[in-house]
C-alpha cells in the first residue's frame, strides 16, 4: 500500500514535468547536438546530402577573415558598453536610492529605455546619426564641426552603436543595484553616521564591497547579453559598412539566411555557445561562492 | 551650508542625466507630432499634427501586427504559466528517480536561449510544418526554464501544513495546486507576467526568422520593414509609427511603473 502511493507518486511528478520536458528536448537540447552534429558535415545543397568533413568547417573558421573581425567587434562592443553602462546603472542606483528629489521621474526616465525595443530605439536613433539631417550632424555643424556619415565609417560605426546600447541597458542593469542597495540593513548607514564616517568613506568601505556579488553578477549578464545584443544592425547598419559593425549572431543570421551555408553557420553557433557557456559556468561559480559567504 | 551645496550639485548631475536618458523618446513625440519641417527646429509655437501618425498608420498595417503581436504574446504567455507551474510543482513538491539530472537539463535553457538556435530552429518548425504561423513564435519560449524557476522556488517557500490541510480535506494533487500553490505564488505570476510580456513585445530576431507574411509578423518585424532606410519613409512618419508601436507598452509602464521595476527586479535575484 505504501510502496504503491509512493510510485504513484513518482509517476505523478513525471507526468506534470512531461510538457516541458517534451519541449525543452525538441527545442534545446536536440537542436544543440543537431547543430554539433551539422558542424562536422557539409551544407546538404539540393539532392546532394549533407557529407561528414569532420573538422574542415573548424578550419574554415580559423581562415574565415569575416569570423575573426566580427569576434574583435564584438570584443569591443562587449567592452565599449559594459564598464561604462555598469557604473552607470550603479551611480543612477545610489541616486533613486537616495533622497533625490522627484525620485519617481527620474527613476522612470532611466528605466523607460529597457521597456522600448531594440528596434524603436534603433529606428529613432539612426535618425540621430543620418548625415546633414540627423541631429547629431546638426549640433556638430553648429558647433563648427563637419558633416559626417557616422553610421557609413568605419572607425565610428561602432562607437555610435556603443552609446546608443548603453542608453538602453543601463537602465536595466539599474534595478539590480538598486534590489541590493534596498537589501542592505540601514542600520549600517546610521551606525557609520554614529562613529562619524563620511558618504563616500561610507560608500567605498561598506556599499561597495557589499555589492560586490551583483557586480559580479551584472558584469557576467551583461556580457552574455552583448553576444546576444543585434536587432539594432537590422535597422541600422545590416552590419556594415565591410563588416565594421557585425557581430557574431548577426554574422549566423546571414551566413544561414542570406547565404543558406547552414553547416557553416551551425559551426559558428558552437562557438558562440561555448562562449556563453563559458559566460554562464563562470557567473554560476562566482554566485555558488557567494552563497557560501552567507 | 557645504553640504547642501554638494547635494545640490549631486541632484542636477541625477536630472541631467534623467533628461538625457528621456531625451530620444522626447525627440520622437516631438517628431512625430510637427510637421517635417520642425524636425530639427525647435519653436515652441510650431503647428501641431497628428497628419504623421495618419500617414504610418496608412502605410503600414499596424493594426494587423498590433492583433499578430497580441496574440503571439498573450498564447505564449498563457501557455508558458500552465507548463512552467506544472513543472514547477513536479521540482517543488514531487521526488523522482532523475530529478537533479532533469532540473539541470531545465536550467541549460537559461544559458541557451532559442535566439542562438536560430538555424536548427527553423529547420524544426519547418519539419513541423510550422513556419509562418503565430504559435511558431513563441512554441520555442514555452517550457522557460525562467518560468519554471522562479515558480519552484515561490512553491518551494509556500509552507507545507498548507498544502497537509488541504490534502485532509480530500483535495487531489492538482486541487492543492490550484487552491493553495497557485493562488500563493500570484505575486510570482505577476513579474513572471511582465517580464514576459515585455520580453515577447519587444522580441524581434526569432519572429522575423519565422514569420514571412503581413498575416503573421509582429509588431516589432514590421515596424523594422517600415523604419528601415530603403522603405523611403521620412522620419516624423517613422516617430510616429515607432510610437504607435511602443505605445501600449509605454504607457502601461508609466501606469504600473512601480510593478514593473519590481517584477524585474524579482526577476533578477534569481
Amino acid at each position: 500500500m505504501k510502496l504503491n502511493t509512493k510510485i504513484s507518486t513518482q509517476v505523478y511528478g513525471c507526468l506534470l514535468l512531461l510538457p516541458a520536458a517534451c519541449l525543452l528536448v525538441l527545442f534545446t537540447h536536440y537542436p544543440v547536438l543537431e547543430t554539433l552534429k551539422s558542424s562536422f558535415f557539409t551544407t546538404p545543397r539540393g539532392l546532394r546530402e549533407a557529407a561528414f568533413v569532420g573538422l574542415e568547417n573548424y578550419s574554415m573558421l580559423l581562415e574565415d577573415d569575416v569570423f575573426w573581425q566580427v569576434l574583435c567587434n564584438n570584443a569591443i562592443f562587449s567592452l565599449g558598453t559594459i564598464p561604462v553602462s555598469v557604473a552607470l546603472a550603479l551611480i543612477m542606483a545610489l541616486w533613486v536610492n537616495g533622497k533625490l528629489p522627484a525620485k519617481s521621474w527620474v527613476r522612470a526616465a532611466y528605466f523607460t529605455p529597457t521597456i522600448l525595443p531594440m528596434i524603436a530605439v534603433a529606428n529613432i536613433w539612426l535618425f540621430f546619426y543620418t548625415p546633414q539631417i540627423g541631429l547629431v550632424d546638426k549640433i556638430v555643424t553648429a558647433l563648427g564641426g563637419a558633416s559626417h556619415n557616422w553610421l557609413g565609417d568605419p572607425a565610428t560605426v561602432l562607437p555610435c552603436l556603443i552609446i546608443m546600447t548603453i542608453w538602453k541597458e543601463a537602465g536595466f542593469f539599474m534595478i539590480f543595484y538598486l534590489a541590493a542597495l534596498q537589501a542592505i540593513p540601514p542600520e549600517l548607514q546610521e551606525a557609520a553616521r554614529v562613529e562619524g564616517a563620511g558618504r563616500w568613506y561610507f560608500f567605498r568601505r561598506v556599499t561597495l564591497p557589499l555589492l560586490m556579488p551583483t557586480t559580479l553578477f551584472v558584469f557576467i549578464n551583461a556580457t552574455i547579453n552583448s553576444f546576444k545584443l543585434v536587432d539594432h544592425l537590422f535597422i541600422m547598419t545590416k552590419g556594415g559598412p565591410d563588416n565594421a559593425s557585425s557581430l557574431l549572431l548577426y554574422y549566423i543570421y546571414e551566413v544561414a539566411f542570406s547565404f543558406w551555408d547552414t553547416a557553416y553557420a551551425s559551426t559558428l553557433t558552437i562557438v558562440l555557445l561555448a562562449l556563453l557557456a563559458v559566460l554562464a559556468i563562470t557567473q554560476f561559480v562566482f554566485i555558488e561562492r557567494k552563497v557560501h559567504y552567507q | 551650508m557645504q553640504k547642501g551645496f554638494w547635494h545640490y550639485l549631486e541632484w542636477t548631475a541625477a536630472w541631467l542625466l534623467a533628461a538625457l536618458w528621456a531625451a530620444p523618446l522626447l525627440y520622437a513625440i516631438w517628431g512625430a507630432i510637427h510637421p517635417g519641417e520642425f524636425t530639427t527646429h525647435f519653436d515652441l509655437t510650431a503647428p501641431l499634427t497628428l497628419e504623421n501618425f495618419r500617414e504610418a498608420w496608412n502605410t503600414a498595417p499596424f493594426a494587423r501586427y498590433f492583433l499578430n503581436t497580441f496574440m503571439y504574446v498573450s498564447m505564449t504567455l498563457v501557455a508558458q504559466f500552465i507548463i512552467c507551474t506544472l513543472a514547477a510543482f513536479a521540482f517543488a513538491r514531487f521526488e523522482f528517480p532523475g530529478k537533479n539530472i532533469a532540473f539541470m537539463l531545465v536550467l541549460v535553457q537559461m544559458m541557451i536561449m532559442p535566439e542562438q538556435l536560430i538555424v536548427k530552429n527553423y529547420e524544426i518548425m519547418s519539419s513541423l510544418n510550422l513556419v509562418d504561423t503565430i504559435p511558431a513564435m513563441g512554441l520555442p519560449y514555452i517550457a522557460s526554464a525562467f518560468g519554471i524557476f522562479l515558480l519552484r522556488q515561490t512553491f518551494k517557500q509556500i509552507p507545507l501544513e498548507l498544502e497537509e490541510a488541504a490534502r485532509v480535506e480530500g483535495a487531489s494533487w492538482l486541487g492543492v495546486l490550484l487552491k493553495v500553490y497557485v493562488p500563493l505564488a500570484r505575486p510570482t505570476y505577476l513579474a513572471y507576467g511582465l517580464v514576459s510580456v515585455s520580453h515577447h513585445w519587444n522580441n524581434f530576431l526569432w519572429p522575423i526568422v519565422i514569420t514571412n507574411s503581413v498575416t503573421t509578423r509582429p509588431l516589432t518585424v514590421g515596424l523594422a520593414i517600415f523604419g528601415a532606410p530603403e522603405s523611403g519613409v521620412d522620419f516624423p512618419v517613422i516617430a510616429a509609427g515607432t510610437l504607435i508601436a511602443v505605445a501600449p507598452l509605454l504607457v502601461s509602464f508609466l501606469l504600473f511603473q512601480r510593478q514593473f521595476v519590481q517584477s524585474f527586479m524579482r526577476a533578477g535575484i534569481k
